[in-house]
C-alpha cells in the first residue's frame, strides 16, 4: 500500500477497519472489542433472540454489571427490583451466549471503563464500543473507542460491525508542564472550558504535547473519558512506552512472540509527522489551575480562586437566561467566590476518577485529616475490585476511613444515581464524576465537578478550597 | 424480520393530529429490560381512564377492529420523543402499516427498522379511508406497486427506495449488514494474520 498522504492516528485506525465502503460514502467498520453492561444490553439480546440470530464473536466481548449495582450490603437483597431485573438479565444473556462474564462478587468486577483496560482487553489500534457514552475513555491507549445505542449494540453483537460515517480530525495540544496541585481532571475541564461542550462535535480529538506525554496512562483515561463532554465522538492518545508497560502481563494482552509484533504495530499508529488536522487547538499547560464547575454544564468551569460569573459577562441574552437558570438551580449568586460554596456531600469515584492513581491522589490530601462535621456524607467508590484490593494493600482504605469517608464496593454509583447512592435536593456535591447535569446525582442535587485531590480538600474544609494551599 | 409485500385487512381509525410518541407509549413504561411488552401500555391514555379502567368503545380494544393490521392516523403522527419503544408498542398491537397525511421523521425511520410501513397520503384520501375503516371495509396495501386500494378507490404513495428494499426483503439493518457476511469473514481472515493477538484460538 502506498503511503503518500500523511495520516492521523484516527485515519490509520479507521482505514484498518473498513470492511466495505457504501455508495453514499459511509463505511462498514469492523469492531474488535465490545464491553457489555446491564442497562443498555437487555433489549439488544432480546432482539437477537427474536430474530433467531447469535453473537458473531464471543471472544470480542466482556460483560460486567456496573451501572446500578449496590456499593454496600451486597450480601443483602437488592432494594431495587428494576436493578435486580437488569442484573439478572445480564447474567442470563451472558450465560446463554457463553460470554466472558464477570459476576458482581468477582474481584475483577467494576466499571466497564476501568475493567476493560485493567484486563488488557483495551489495546492500541482496536475499535472498541460499549452502550455507554464514556467509552471514549479507552482512547487513552490509542484505541478508537466510542459509545453506541441499544440498536447498535445488537448490530455489533450480530455482525461485529457498524455502518458509520467518518468524523473529522482535531488535535488538542497541551504545552508546558502541569503545575503542582493539578491533575488530568483539571486538564480535561480546562479543555472543555476553552472549546465548550460542542467544541468537539463531529470530531475525534487527538490529545498531544508535553503535558499529555507526561500524564500516566490513568491520567490519559481521565482526559479521554471527558472527550464526550466536549462533544467529540472519541479521544485518542498515541501509544508509547507507558502504554506498553501498562498492558504487559494483563490477562488479554498479547504474550510471547506476539508481544513484540504487537508493540511494533502499536508504535506504528501514531499520527504521521506532517498529518493535517481539520482543527487545531493549543493550550498552555503552565496556565492550568485547579478547576471547579459552578453550573449545570461541564463547560461551566472557573479556577478555584475565581468567582461565579456575572450575568453581564455574557453578551448573548439567551445565554444570560440560561446562566440565570443554572444559578437558580445551583443556588448560587453571580460574583460569589467559589471557595464560599459549602460542600454537603463528597463523591470520589466514576469512570472518570476511580483508578488507583485517583485513590492515591485523594488519600495524600486526606492523610491525618478529617472530613468537616458539616459534610453529610463522603464516599469513595473504587472503579473495580482490583483497584479496591490494590488500595487496601497500600493502606489507602485506612486513610479514607480514618478521615471519615465511606469505603464502598465498585460501581458507577453516585455518578448517575441509578443505584441507592444519591444526593439530596439542594445539596452541593464535590464530585469527581463527569456530568453536572440537572438531577444527574439525584433530583435537585447540585453537582460540582472537581479532581480527586480537590474533592478530598473540599471534604476536609467543608467548602471548596484550593488544594495547593494544603 | 417478516417480508412486507401486501397487507389486506380491516383498519383501525385513529385520525388525531399531532399524536406524539408519549401518547403512543408513556415515558413511565420505558424502564423495561425487554423490547417487548410495550403493547399493553400502547395508547394508554386513550384506552384507560385515570383509575386504570378500560375506556369503553376505544378503537384499540374494540371488537369491531380486532385483527386490524392497518392504522389510519392523523397528520404529523409520531412527533415528539425519538423513543424506539413507540414502533415496538405499535407492532405489538398487530399493526404492520400506518396510513397518515404525514409522519414525524425520526418516528418514520424507527418504523422501518422495525418492519412497519408508513404510507403518506393526501388529507382527503386519508379522510376517505377513515370512513371506509369505520364501515369495516378491507383496505389493501401493495408495497411493490406502492398503491393503496379500498373498494373502488386506488391511491399511489411515494416511498424511499432503500427502505422499500429493506421491507420487501424483510431485512432490518442487521439483516442488511449480514448480507455482507462474506466480506466480514474475509476481513477477519486478513486480520487474524495481521493482529493475531486480537483473536482467541
Amino acid at each position: 500500500m502506498s503511503q503518500t498522504m500523511p495520516s492521523t492516528m484516527y485515519d490509520k485506525i479507521w482505514a484498518n477497519h473498513i470492511v466495505e465502503i457504501f455508495e453514499d460514502g459511509a463505511s462498514l467498520i469492523y469492531i474488535d472489542r465490545h464491553l457489555v453492561h446491564e442497562v443498555t444490553s437487555p433489549q439488544a439480546f432480546d432482539g437477537l433472540r427474536a430474530a433467531g440470530r447469535t453473537v458473531h464473536r464471543i471472544d470480542s466481548i466482556i460483560a460486567v454489571p456496573d451501572h446500578n449495582v449496590p456499593t454496600k450490603d451486597r450480601d443483602q437483597p437488592n432494594p431495587d427490583p428494576m436493578s435486580t431485573a437488569q442484573l439478572s438479565a445480564l447474567e442470563t444473556n451472558a450465560r446463554e451466549f457463553d460470554l466472558d462474564y464477570i459476576t458482581m462478587d468477582d474481584v475483577r468486577q467494576g466499571i466497564v471503563h476501568v475493567v476493560g483496560p485493567e484486563q488488557g482487553f483495551t489495546q492500541p489500534g482496536v475499535t472498541l464500543v460499549c452502550g455507554d457514552s464514556h467509552t471514549s475513555t479507552h482512547g487513552a491507549f490509542g484505541a478508537l473507542a466510542f459509545g453506541i445505542g441499544t440498536s447498535e449494540v445488537e448490530h455489533v453483537l450480530a455482525t461485529q460491525t457498524l455502518q458509520l460515517s467518518k468524523s473529522r480530525n482535531m488535535r488538542v495540544t497541551v504545552t508546558g508542564v502541569l503545575p503542582a496541585g493539578c491533575s488530568a481532571k483539571d486538564v480535561a475541564l480546562a479543555i472543555i472550558g476553552a472549546i465548550g461542550t460542542a467544541g468537539g462535535t463531529g470530531y475525534v480529538i487527538e490529545y498531544a504535547g508535553p503535558v499529555i506525554e507526561a500524564l500516566s496512562v490513568e491520567g490519559r483515561m481521565t482526559l479521554c473519558n471527558m472527550s464526550i463532554e466536549a462533544g467529540a465522538r472519541a479521544g485518542l492518545v498515541a501509544p508509547d512506552d507507558k502504554t506498553c508497560a501498562y498492558l504487559k502481563g494483563r490477562p488479554y494482552a498479547p504474550t510471547d512472540a506476539q508481544w513484540d509484533d504487537a508493540v511494533a504495530f502499536w508504535k506504528s499508529l501514531a499520527s504521521d509527522k506532517n498529518a493535517v488536522f481539520d482543527k487545531e487547538i493549543t493550550l498552555d499547560g503552565n496556565d492550568i489551575v485547579p478547576l471547579v464547575t459552578w453550573g449545570t454544564s461541564p463547560e461551566d468551569v472557573v479556577p478555584v480562586t475565581g468567582f461565579v460569573p456575572e450575568l453581564a459577562s455574557f453578551e448573548d441574552r439567551d445565554k444570560q437566561q440560561a446562566v440565570q437558570k443554572a444559578l437558580d438551580y445551583m443556588g448560587l449568586e453571580e460574583g460569589q467566590a467559589i471557595t464560599d460554596v459549602p460542600v454537603d456531600r463528597v463523591f470520589i469515584g466514576s469512570c472518570t476518577n476511580s483508578r488507583i492513581e485517583d485513590m492515591r491522589e485523594a488519600a495524600s490530601v486526606l492523610k491525618g485529616r478529617r472530613v468537616a462535621d458539616t459534610v453529610i456524607e463522603a464516599m469513595v467508590v473504587p472503579g473495580s475490585g482490583l483497584v479496591k484490593l490494590q488500595a487496601e494493600d497500600e493502606g489507602l482504605d485506612k486513610i479514607f476511613l480514618d478521615a471519615g469517608f465511606q469505603w464502598r464496593e465498585p460501581g458507577c454509583s453516585m455518578c448517575l444515581a441509578m443505584n441507592p447512592d444519591k444526593a439530596g435536593a439542594g445539596e452541593h456535591v464535590a464530585s469527581t464524576s463527569n456530568r453536572n447535569f440537572v438531577g444527574r446525582q439525584g433530583p435537585g442535587a447540585r453537582t460540582h465537578l472537581v479532581s480527586p485531590a480537590m474533592a478530598a480538600a473540599a471534604a476536609v474544609a467543608g467548602h471548596f478550597v484550593d488544594v495547593r494551599d494544603f | 424480520m417478516k417480508k412486507f409485500e401486501t397487507v389486506a385487512s380491516i383498519a383501525t381509525p385513529f385520525p388525531r393530529a399531532n399524536t406524539d410518541t408519549d401518547i403512543i407509549i408513556p415515558a413511565r413504561h420505558l424502564k423495561s429490560i425487554k423490547r417487548t411488552g410495550f403493547g399493553e401500555h400502547a395508547f394508554e391514555t386513550v384506552r384507560f381512564d385515570a383509575d386504570g379502567e378500560r375506556i369503553k368503545g376505544n378503537v384499540f380494544d374494540s371488537e369491531k377492529y380486532k385483527g386490524a393490521q392497518i392504522l389510519i392516523a392523523g397528520d404529523n403522527f409520531g412527533c415528539g420523543s425519538s423513543r424506539e419503544h413507540a414502533p415496538w408498542a405499535i407492532a405489538e398491537l398487530g399493526f404492520r402499516c400506518i396510513i397518515a397525511p404525514s409522519f414525524a421523521d425520526i418516528f418514520a425511520g424507527n418504523c422501518v427498522k422495525n418492519g412497519i410501513l408508513t404510507v403518506a397520503l393526501l388529507q382527503e384520501q386519508v379522510d376517505a379511508l377513515v370512513l371506509a375503516a369505520e364501515a369495516g371495509h378491507e383496505i389493501r396495501i401493495d408495497l411493490g406497486e406502492q398503491t393503496v386500494a379500498c373498494q373502488n378507490a386506488h391511491y399511489d404513495f411515494p416511498y424511499n427506495p432503500a427502505h422499500k428494499k429493506m421491507l420487501l426483503d424483510g431485512l432490518d439493518e442487521v439483516g442488511q449488514t449480514l448480507q455482507a457476511i462474506t466480506a466480514i469473514r474475509s476481513y477477519e481472515d486478513k486480520q487474524k494474520l495481521k493482529t493475531p493477538w486480537l483473536f482467541k484460538a
